[in-house]
């Protein structure tokens, strides 16, 4: 655990690349294949399954510091994290312990289904003989949340530095459904096979917006243009008569797609295809929100398959008969996935993303346009030669998303931020007019700079009204212009409205509160792209 | 929140706190007659006064601040008498100078305390424990999590990280406010490392300090004059907002390092980008707060400045008679700075 602790010190006092992987590669060879196998495990987000309430956490911190459970609730407001409330509020230690970071794991996962009597003992035990770092580390494996300012992509890189793999085979072999009780450091990292793991997902290949003008692309023939499609990218996989479907968050979500199950059956084994996991009916897609009501239910029921049914919008084809077809290029790729398609039928559960063809940027740019229409976000474009990468790459590939709505709206409310931006009022709610009356109707905390939220930091201090906890009410004088890329028709929100993806787009310095949007503005927008 | 009671020796008024009976304000935030200032930082001592009364050591750094101010000087311990009411000054252990303010009148004390620390930092006047009926108190760090280690550990770390820096070639880049952090700093650098260059706010607060005869580690002025190799493997030290300034741009390759009590919150620390944050503050942690008030045996506690009505709320659940009262000031965050405009636009 001292290991793993000064890591994450390392980690945390540098915002430079470089220096993280040289920790990371140090760290790595420090400790034994266990301990190694955790911490990619964690920095992973797979962290143990969570064995201690956190409101026993917060109990049991507040009673050993001597202070009533409200106070270290407010100052867990203003530290914006509770590990490290906890760690901070704590009395100094009385011991040392000498754990490895897999035996305090072990403790950890130990404690399922204790009592909260044992588990007391046990936790305040492990507190006693741990410094600060240590214990920030430790309340971290219980509770989650492991934000060190290490991306999956350093991890990898320093793994694949520290075992002189390529990136991209570390990559793909740390995909899928691995954990460190199920798989040893050998068989994922250093087997010859990386594919006998047969859930195993290709990484995700992800593009990056288009900025600017696309003439600077070149000619559009050398470009395959789609729609883009707003429901969750996910992966299908069909090996050995099994399915499996992936979601970017890299969550494995079969069971929750029961309408993909046939597949199974339908594709030829060694098929894994890339796409959209898109809500559609009567032959054209859904609203998002409408798919929202699924994600995150435990029991798919048939009142949900029939209110919010999906198919798969197919883009790429990644695996065929086998064979990993990363390296071949897009347009060979699109081949083979529309002959796999038309040589399978598969019951409408998957449709083919249609290519939309271009004499020019021009006549692309007027179809962007049309976009809300087609319920799409705008239009992917990717290079015809491309290879499928792994990540965020540019240059093949690019979103190229129509502009959002826009809408000025009065901020109501202002509420602390979390992590680095503890301590500053960044999460806000925003309100339109209806007559006299200011309607909240959306939140939004991104989209502005550190400097101007530090000004608007002081400011709230400044004009508070009422204090609600973390929350406070604010003299309504501020307008911001919100940016949102859909607004649905919400039976929960006062205003009647829902929107998708809202943030800031600027602070209207320039516009008093009486010069903000109305509710009815709001409802025409609904009427028009709802 | 303000809970003003007339016959009170000490009230909070919108000009500052005022006692009455000698028409006197203590760290006024609006122009008044007369002004006692418990010391030099600017949300307590404020322009525009007729007149003004701080400690012979506090002194010099006040009137360099707000210029050409009739100021009257007292030293710790000694007892003035205005219509009836006893006034004295005694240390604070916030800064060079600092006081709390002792104020007496019919057998009834008051302590308006400005900022202070119980810590003795080696460089300000030692904190003066001051019984009291009743005791005027920031709360700057008032929460369970600010708990400061002792300096000497603090200092151990900077001297380390500095004299890492140097053998790797670095420019050591820490900063504290330039009156009073800056000073106890300088006071506790390792000189052996390296030279120490300071920023125009800080080396201007410096001159003052050396000329009333406090002896303070050579440092010099960074001037455009100096080429900036020569920095490699020294310190600079320079108030919080020179931090990302194009100032700052001169060191390189460089190594940044804040020095304040906000440096608790890794929040705060991640979002300054600073690769190391420094816990050293010059104000009370929370055990030292209520150490503090236990001590001086008060009755009743007026909290200011930081989080008073969390800790309002909790002195009541003590069991003492407590509110929080509105100053014009909120203190301390972890943005603020003590610069300036002016010294900012001097540099």
């Amino acid at each position: 655990m001292k290991n793993f602790a000064y890591l994450f010190t390392q980690l945390d006092q540098t915002t430079k690349t470089l220096k993280k992987v040289a920790a990371l590669v140090d760290y790595f060879g420090k400790v034994e294949d266990k301990d190694r196998m955790w911490a990619m495990a964690i920095l992973s987000h797979r962290r143990p399954k969570r064995t201690v309430k956190t409101s026993l956490m917060r109990q049991w911190a507040a009673e050993l510091a001597n202070v009533p459970l409200w106070l270290f609730e407010e100052s867990y407001h203003v530290v914006g994290d509770l590990a490290e409330t906890i760690a901070l509020v704590l009395p100094p230690p009385s011991m040392e312990h000498n754990k490895t970071l897999t035996e305090w794991i072990e403790v950890v996962k130990s404690l399922n289904k204790k009592e909260d009597e044992y588990k007391k003992e046990v936790v305040i035990n492990a507190w006693a003989g741990m410094t600060y770092n240590e214990r920030f580390v430790f309340n971290k494996l219980i509770t989650g949340g492991f934000r060190v300012g290490v991306s999956q992509k350093l991890m990898m890189r320093a793994l694949s530095q520290y075992e002189g793999q390529e990136e991209k085979s570390i990559a793909h072999r740390l995909m899928g459904n691995w954990t460190p009780d199920t798989t040893t450091y050998e068989e994922l990292i250093r087997s010859e096979n990386p594919l006998d793991d047969i859930s195993r997902p290709y990484p995700f290949y992800l593009a990056y917006a288009l900025e600017g003008e696309p003439e600077k692309l070149g000619s559009p023939n050398d470009w395959q243009i789609e729609r883009k499609w707003d429901g969750i990218r996910g992966q299908l996989i069909v090996r050995e008569g099994n399915l499996f479907v992936w979601s970017r968050g890299e969550e494995l979500v079969t069971d929750k797609f029961p309408e993909y199950h046939p597949l199974a059956d339908l594709l030829p084994d060694g098929t894994v295809i890339d796409g959209e996991i898109l809500p559609f009916r009567d032959g054209k897609p859904l609203s998002f929100n409408i798919l929202q009501t699924r994600i995150g239910r435990k029991n798919i029921t048939k009142k949900i398959l029939g209110a919010a049914p999906v198919i798969l919008m197919a883009y790429d084809l990644l695996e065929h008969e086998g064979k990993d077809l990363r390296t071949t290029p897009l347009q060979e790729r699109r081949r083979l996935l529309e002959k796999i398609l038309e040589e399978n039928n598969t019951d409408g559960i998957i449709i083919l993303s249609e290519v939309l063809e271009f004499k020019n940027w021009e006549s692309a740019a007027a179809e962007r346009e049309n976009s809300r229409q087609h319920l799409s976000e705008g239009l992917m474009v990717k290079k015809q030669d491309s290879e499928y990468r792994s990540g965020r790459k540019k240059g093949d590939w690019w979103k190229w998303k129509i502009e959002p709505l826009t809408i000025d709206a009065v901020m109501l409310y202002a509420q602390q931020g979390h992590g680095r931006r503890a301590n500053l009022y960044t999460d806000y709610t925003f309100a339109v007019w209806d007559d006299e009356n200011l309607v909240p109707f959306t939140k939004a905390y991104s989209g502005l700079t550190d400097k101007e939220f530090n000004k608007i930091t002081a400011w709230v201090r400044k004009n508070t009204k009422e204090k609600f906890g973390p929350v406070r009410s604010v003299n309504p004088e501020l307008v911001f212009e919100i940016a949102f890329e859909g607004i649905n028709v919400s039976s929960r929100h006062k205003s009647g409205v829902a929107l998708r993806f809202p943030r800031m787009l600027r602070w209207r310095t320039d516009k008093k509160a009486k010069e903000a949007n109305t509710l009815e503005d709001l409802k025409k927008m609904l009427e028009l792209y709802g | 929140m303000k809970k003003n009671n007339s016959s009170d020796l000490l009230q909070f008024t919108s000009k500052g706190i005022w006692c009455k009976q000698a028409d006197i304000f203590i760290d006024p935030w609006k122009p008044v007659k007369k002004a006692m200032i418990t010391h030099g930082h600017a949300d307590h001592s404020r322009w525009g006064n007729d007149s003004y009364l701080a400690t012979a050591s506090a002194a010099p750094v006040i009137k360099y601040r707000l210029g050409d101010i009739k100021l009257q000087t007292i030293e710790f311990g000694e007892k003035i008498n205005i219509n009836g009411v006893q006034f004295s000054f005694h240390p604070a252990g916030h800064i060079l100078g600092s006081a709390q303010i002792r104020v007496e009148y019919k057998g009834e004390v008051w302590v308006a305390s400005g900022d202070y620390k119980l810590e003795d930092d080696g460089f300000a006047e030692p904190f003066e424990l001051v019984k009291c009926n009743a005791f005027i108190t920031e709360s700057t760090f008032g929460l369970p999590v600010y708990d400061w280690r002792p300096q000497a550990e603090i200092f151990d770390d900077i001297n380390t990280w500095w004299r890492k820096n140097s053998v790797d070639k670095k420019v050591t880049f820490i900063t504290g406010y330039s009156l009073g952090k800056a000073q106890r700093i300088l006071d506790n650098l390792d000189t052996s490392i390296g030279k120490i260059y300071t920023h125009g706010a800080v080396e201007n607060v410096n001159e003052v300090i050396r000329a009333q005869g406090v002896k303070l580690p050579n440092t010099i002025r960074v001037t455009k004059e100096i080429p900036p190799k020569d920095y490699l493997g020294n310190l600079v030290l320079a108030p919080p907002s020179a931090l990302n300034s194009a100032w700052m741009k001169k060191f390189k390759p460089i190594s940044i390092g804040i020095a304040s009590g906000w440096m608790t919150l890794r929040g705060a620390r991640r979002r300054k980008a600073a690769e190391r944050g420094f816990v050293l503050s010059d104000h009370v942690d929370w055990k030292d707060l209520n150490r503090a008030i236990k001590e001086t045996g008060a009755e009743k506690v007026i909290v200011t400045h930081g989080y008073t009505s969390t800790y309002t709320k909790y002195l009541k659940e003590q069991g003492l008679e407590a509110y929080a009262a509105e100053t014009e000031f909120t203190g301390e965050s972890i943005d603020a700075d003590d610069t300036t405009k002016e010294e900012k636009e001097k540099v």
